[in-house]
């Protein structure tokens, strides 16, 4: 493999990460706060949907499209979550049901609208989308400017910015501490004041608004249009990242750039002699059969949230 | 006189149940006032509507002389009330400063200051002598110490009104004494407390005043000092307490189960019980008495087969089990009623019937080939329900969920009996139960070692042990520091070998392990 | 309300609230309800009230063969949900089911009588096999089973292209040659007699699995060992049950129900062996199917005959001016309303002034 093919290889998996560093992220507010939430595949298809719905129809207008169509996503991430958080704050509901319910519903609900507004299973090529671009002066930097600021989705950028922000968010502020006591021990929390379903419909949002935003990045840095397949089991991936790097924001970050790497492997594995003789198969299956040995060699190390998707009965004492 | 709270007429209802039925409480100002009843007479209840956890149906309540709604716990702790609860409230990966100021954090904009937050609970931990470490985690510092971080989060909070739901529940003897002291040092600064508790001798040395619950009724308020035990009894019972049960003297037999040298490690890896050893006779009752986290639990586990051992033996009329299977064991002759009734001894989402042959179910008459016969599944719960008189709303198909505690307990008890084993495990075979449920109990278990059967009772309440055992064994820090003639012992004696203090098996107490960690 | 008339009443108004979902959508963007139940009704009794054809028997053969892999993946979620597991890995093992039936067609030679059985035995035998990986990461390692069996879903679809495409060889890299006649569920007989629907003879071993679903689940010690199991692990344990090997088994039988109906696809609708693009929903209808189904055989099979008409409408929705997906939001919709029972029974406990189920026992702390 070539030296260029090698770089051409860092940017690929920083694109592929970003979305699910920031999906995963938003699935930490949510389990932190106490709700687990696996539509997050889900709501990744609302906001890849709006994105690129929002992009088509407004790129003849404005050379905002993009990133207009992110923050529609991101929005629609949001209000799509509302219904998680209400089966599963006000009416109790199971939340892997609920979760898995949601995404039965995104898939079809996206795909429907396509039927109605552009007459085919799909949303239309969009002409723009995110470009790469090349940081002034840090580009510079021997080796490092290279890999990390030449030509780089800008998405990556905002990614670790995002993970910055968690942590302090959720370490460091009022809102995180009580947020976590939420998720660790609500009957707790509830007993010094604080609200717990609000703080769980918090936990939620925040996680249907990162995820909406992640999906929508998704389709206008990896994709041309959107389709049934855009997320193809991205939303999981994010799960499995979070768990791998155990509920903390710098661990997710680590662990998505790493899925996001064994995605881009599949990309380039023909020109890797050792790999290339596997079967293209095998590195589409890659990510998954990664993630099921992270979570063998993690799980029963599990450091997640203790509340985390037990239903929070306020009348128990 | 100057009542700091007022409770008049306060009625509440749960579905099916009047919890406080018109019931009045007034409390004086810098007065430690217990609240006085049984399981179920709805001293929780009470204190939960005073704390703004439930809302009464009828009834006034004043703070200060004047009259006030509390809606939620958040109302309550602006009034200055604050209650610690018997099973405590804290996040246990929190640090104790975090737990105390959650909710009510000092903060620079969005930031938690943790610094002020330390310095606080400090001064509040020197104010009131408690000596907290404001960076432990929760998880790793002692119950006792726990119970002091939840005293704190309310003085953090300058309540003047203090609740606590049965402290001592959890702690040891010394532990016990220095929260009555810490109790009176709080009054003296100003504070009153309410203390609720069904335990009599508490009430006397430390409590001014008493409030009697029966059945959600008030019986009468009393001044302590002016009362005796058996007259606080009698009136919470409603009768003349026989506080002692009646049992011929035990006529023990040979050895029935041998433990030698057992070397079990708990869930946190750690040795539970250290080369631990006894011999327990058949036709007698044989109790281990200690603090919740001395090793019983791991004793248990380790006869019954649910954990395996590291060293030691395990003998069983001589035979070797040590390695036997949990099933091998009971097909041996080992019975359990197991501490947690509702986690290990039933399966509440069975009915009763498929509960009572939970462990024959596989073997006939209960089944041929791997298939059920559900008819002779319910003619056996029949037969028990009857023999046992176990209460249950539709007979052998009720769900056990929908049984009371007590009932439960009669089935597993049931259960147990019915398939004679000649060892019997049984801990906490009371805990949570009423009056009437305990001395059937109690009297089944007799009935049993007067069969000739050997028991080992695993008991957390002293009087229990003290009045059903031939012999006391007393464990601590792993191992039986001490084993007593049931006559020959009182409560001190035990009470100080429990902390480790006293040793009656010719070795010196280890003095550092005497306290633990204050 | 009774426990039993619960698990009647809950799923229907489950059913009712999702449908209205769907209409209010429908009405929200302009196209025609009556078209919806047009579409619904033809599905399922073939007849065609807007005027056209009168009477149909295609449309109800077509139902069946839809109702009929969706029963079995419903089976599948619904035996792991009554021994207390979360299996949504019934998607894995129905494509390595599929994978299994096809190299047993292909490579096999036998009369149809012993054929047939090798075909769906060994699809079987896959499924379980796939089953089989999260019940064991479940049981020795505690890995909790919902994501593996999401990531396993992935892997089989993968693998199945990989040896439709490599292995059992594909001339137009769509699908393997034409499996020979014994090996298939086609029946010409049935056909016939639904105007050229491809309704085979799948229909009878999906019977034959609502049987031995409900004879394992109430008559067997095994059953009562895998439910105590799935109710409270710890008494379970402490009762002597070999927990591990129950959680390991119970999947292995669930996987079994959805690698069947791999076969069942595989030989009975279609007559080779085809690589799928993505996962084609068979798994997620089954958890539909379960939880509506209250995990009971036979609310299995109708709510297997209810979403197996939803999905047979959807080319004559289509036709009607609906988008096909209609019928997924439908369906999600419903299993949402499902999942949100507790809460909705909170609130018709709020209409009715009732006492509790549960009495507040005499003897427990209050």
């Amino acid at each position: 493999m070539t030296f260029n093919a090698f770089l051409e290889m860092i940017p690929i998996s920083m694109m592929f990460a970003s979305p699910i560093i920031i999906t995963a992220l938003g699935g930490l507010f949510s389990e932190r706060s106490g709700i687990v939430n696996i539509a997050l595949e889900g709501i990744m298809m609302v906001g890849s949907f709006t994105a690129a719905t929002v992009t088509v129809l407004l790129e003849s207008t404005t050379p905002f499209a993009p990133w207009i169509g992110l923050a529609a996503a991101a929005v629609a991430g949001l209000v799509y979550s509302i219904l998680h958080a209400f089966a599963s704050i006000n009416l109790k509901a199971n939340q892997t049901i609920s979760g898995t319910a949601l995404n039965i519903l995104s898939s079809g609900l996206t795909i429907y609208l396509c039927q109605i507004i552009f007459h085919q299973q799909r949303t239309k090529v969009f002409q723009m989308s995110i470009q790469r671009v090349t940081v002034p002066y840090l580009s510079d930097i021997p080796l490092l400017g290279k890999l990390f600021f030449t030509s780089i989705y800008p998405t990556f950028y905002v990614a670790v910015v995002l993970v910055v922000v968690t942590w302090f968010v959720v370490y460091k502020t009022r809102f995180g501490l009580r947020m976590r006591a939420c998720g660790e021990n609500p009957q707790a929390a509830a007993s010094m004041g604080i609200n717990v379903a609000k703080m769980r419909y918090a936990g939620v949002l925040i996680s249907g608004l990162l995820a909406g935003l992640a999906g929508g990045i998704m389709v206008l840095t990896t994709d041309i249009q959107f389709t049934q397949n855009s997320i193809h089991g991205t939303g999981f991936i994010a799960i499995a990242s979070l768990v791998f790097g155990k509920w903390n924001p710098y661990g997710v970050l680590g662990t998505g750039i790493f899925f996001g790497f064994s995605t881009a492997l599949s990309f380039y594995a023909k020109d890797i002699p050792v790999l290339s003789a596997a079967p293209i198969e095998f590195f589409y299956m890659l990510p998954y059969l990664m993630t099921i040995i992270a979570l063998v060699i993690f799980a029963g190390k599990s450091v997640g949230p203790k509340a985390a998707g037990e239903i929070y009965d306020s009348g128990k004492r | 006189m100057a009542y700091i709270v007022e409770m008049l007429n306060i009625t509440k209802d749960f579905p099916g149940i009047r919890a406080n039925d018109n019931v009045t409480l007034q409390v004086e100002e810098r007065s430690i006032h217990a609240l006085l009843g049984e399981n179920g007479a709805g001293k929780s209840t009470l204190m939960s509507i005073l704390f703004g956890l439930y809302h009464p149906e009828e009834g006034v309540i004043k703070i200060r002389g004047k009259e006030v709604h509390i809606e939620d716990p958040n109302v309550a702790t602006k009034l200055g009330i604050g209650m610690v609860h018997q099973h405590f409230k804290l996040v246990h990966n929190f640090t104790v400063t975090q737990n105390i100021i959650l909710g009510m954090e000092p903060h620079q904009g969005p930031i938690v200051d943790v610094h002020a937050a330390e310095k606080k609970v400090e001064e509040l931990s020197k104010l009131y002598g408690f000596a907290v470490d404001p960076r432990a985690k929760i998880e790793d510092i002692s119950v006792g110490m726990q119970q002091r971080v939840e005293i704190l989060k309310m003085l953090y909070r300058d309540a003047e009104i203090l609740i606590f739901d049965e402290p001592t529940a959890v702690l040891t003897p010394q532990e016990i004494e220095e929260l009555m002291q810490i109790m009176r040092r709080l009054v003296k600064e100003g504070k009153t407390i309410l203390l609720i508790s069904h335990k009599l001798k508490e009430i006397k040395e430390v409590a001014d005043v008493c409030t009697v619950l029966r059945r959600g009724k008030l019986v009468k308020t009393v001044r302590v000092a002016n009362t005796s035990e058996e007259e606080m009894a009698q009136m919470m019972v409603g009768r003349e307490v026989n506080f002692h049960v009646q049992k011929a003297p035990a006529k023990p037999d040979e050895v029935f189960l041998q433990v030698e040298n057992l070397n079990v490690k708990n869930t946190k890896g750690v040795l539970g019980t250290k080369n631990l050893s006894f011999e327990l006779h058949g036709g007698e009752i044989l109790g281990i008495c200690g603090i919740d986290g001395n090793g019983q639990t791991e004793l248990v586990q380790a006869i019954t087969g649910l954990t395996k051992v590291e060293s030691g033996r395990i003998l069983l009329h001589g035979k070797d089990i040590t390695h036997y299977s949990i099933k091998e064991r009971t097909d041996a002759g080992i019975g359990h009623i197991p501490e947690d009734r509702q986690l290990h001894g039933l399966v509440l989402d069975f009915n009763l019937d498929e509960n009572l042959v939970i462990h024959n179910y596989y073997k006939p008459p209960f089944a041929h080939s791997g298939i059920l016969n559900k008819k002779a599944i319910r003619v056996n719960a029949e037969r028990l329900i009857k023999e046992f008189d176990i209460r249950s709303g539709q007979g052998p198909s009720t769900p056990a969920r929908a049984m009371s505690g007590g009932n439960q307990q009669k089935a597993i008890l049931a259960r147990e009996i019915d398939r004679s084993p000649d060892v019997f495990i049984v801990v906490q075979p009371t805990r949570g139960l009423d009056v009437g449920a305990v001395e059937y109990i109690h009297k089944r278990i007799i009935a049993e070692r007067d069969k000739g059967k050997a028991i080992l009772l695993v008991s957390l309440e002293l009087d229990e042990i003290m009045d059903l055992s031939d012999r006391i064994a007393v464990i601590f820090s792993g191992e039986i520091v001490g084993t007593v003639d049931a006559k020959a012992t009182n409560e001190n004696e035990l009470g100080l070998m429990m902390s480790g203090s006293l040793r009656k098996d010719g070795q010196q107490p280890h003095t550092s392990t005497a306290r633990r960690n204050a | 309300m009774t426990k039993r008339s619960e698990k009647l009443v809950l799923p229907i108004i489950s059913i009712v609230l999702g449908f209205l979902v769907g209409t209010i959508i429908i009405i929200a963007t302009g196209r025609s309800v009556s078209g919806m139940f047009i579409a619904l009704f033809k599905s399922f009794t073939g007849i065609d009230l807007s005027g056209g054809q009168a009477f149909n028997p295609r449309y109800i053969g077509e139902f069946v063969v839809q109702t009929m892999p969706i029963i079995l993946t419903g089976l599948s979620f619904a035996f792991a949900a009554r021994t207390g597991l979360f299996c949504i890995g019934a998607e894995g093992q129905l494509m390595v089911g599929s994978a299994a039936a096809s190299a047993a067609a292909l490579y096999i030679s036998a009369p149809a009588y012993i054929h047939v059985p090798l075909v769906l035995l060994s699809a079987m035998l896959a499924g379980a096999l796939w089953g089989a990986i999260p019940g064991f990461l479940k049981a020795y390692f505690n890995v909790p089973e919902v994501t593996v069996s999401i990531m396993l879903n992935y892997v089989g679809l993968y693998l199945n292209n990989f040896m439709v495409l490599n292995v059992f060889g594909s001339a137009d890299r769509i699908k393997t040659a034409f499996f020979p006649q014994s090996a298939l569920l086609e029946s010409p007989f049935l056909e016939s007699i639904t105007r050229n629907s491809r309704l085979n003879w799948g229909f009878i071993p999906v019977i034959l699995m609502l049987f031995l679903f409900s004879f394992i689940i109430n008559k067997t010690t095994f059953g009562f060992s895998l439910r105590a199991v799935g109710y409270n692990k710890e008494a379970a344990r402490y009762a002597g049950m070999k927990v591990r090997r129950n959680i390991v088994v119970s999947l292995m039988i669930a996987g079994a129900f959805s690698g069947l109906a791999g076969a069942v696809i595989t030989t009975g609708t279609f007559n080779f062996g085809r690589v799928i693009a993505a996962s084609e929903g068979y798994g997620f209808d089954g958890i539909a199917v379960a939880l509506v189904g209250s995990n009971e055989a036979i609310g299995i099979l109708l709510a297997g005959m209810l979403f197996g008409m939803l999905k047979a409408a959807q080319p004559l929705m289509q036709v009607q001016g609906i988008p096909r997906e209609i019928a997924g939001i439908i369906q999600a919709a419903i299993v949402l309303f499902v999942a949100m029972q507790q809460g909705i029974k909170m609130i018709i406990g709020k209409f009715e002034k009732r006492k509790a189920s549960a009495p507040v026992a005499e003897g427990e702390r209050v």
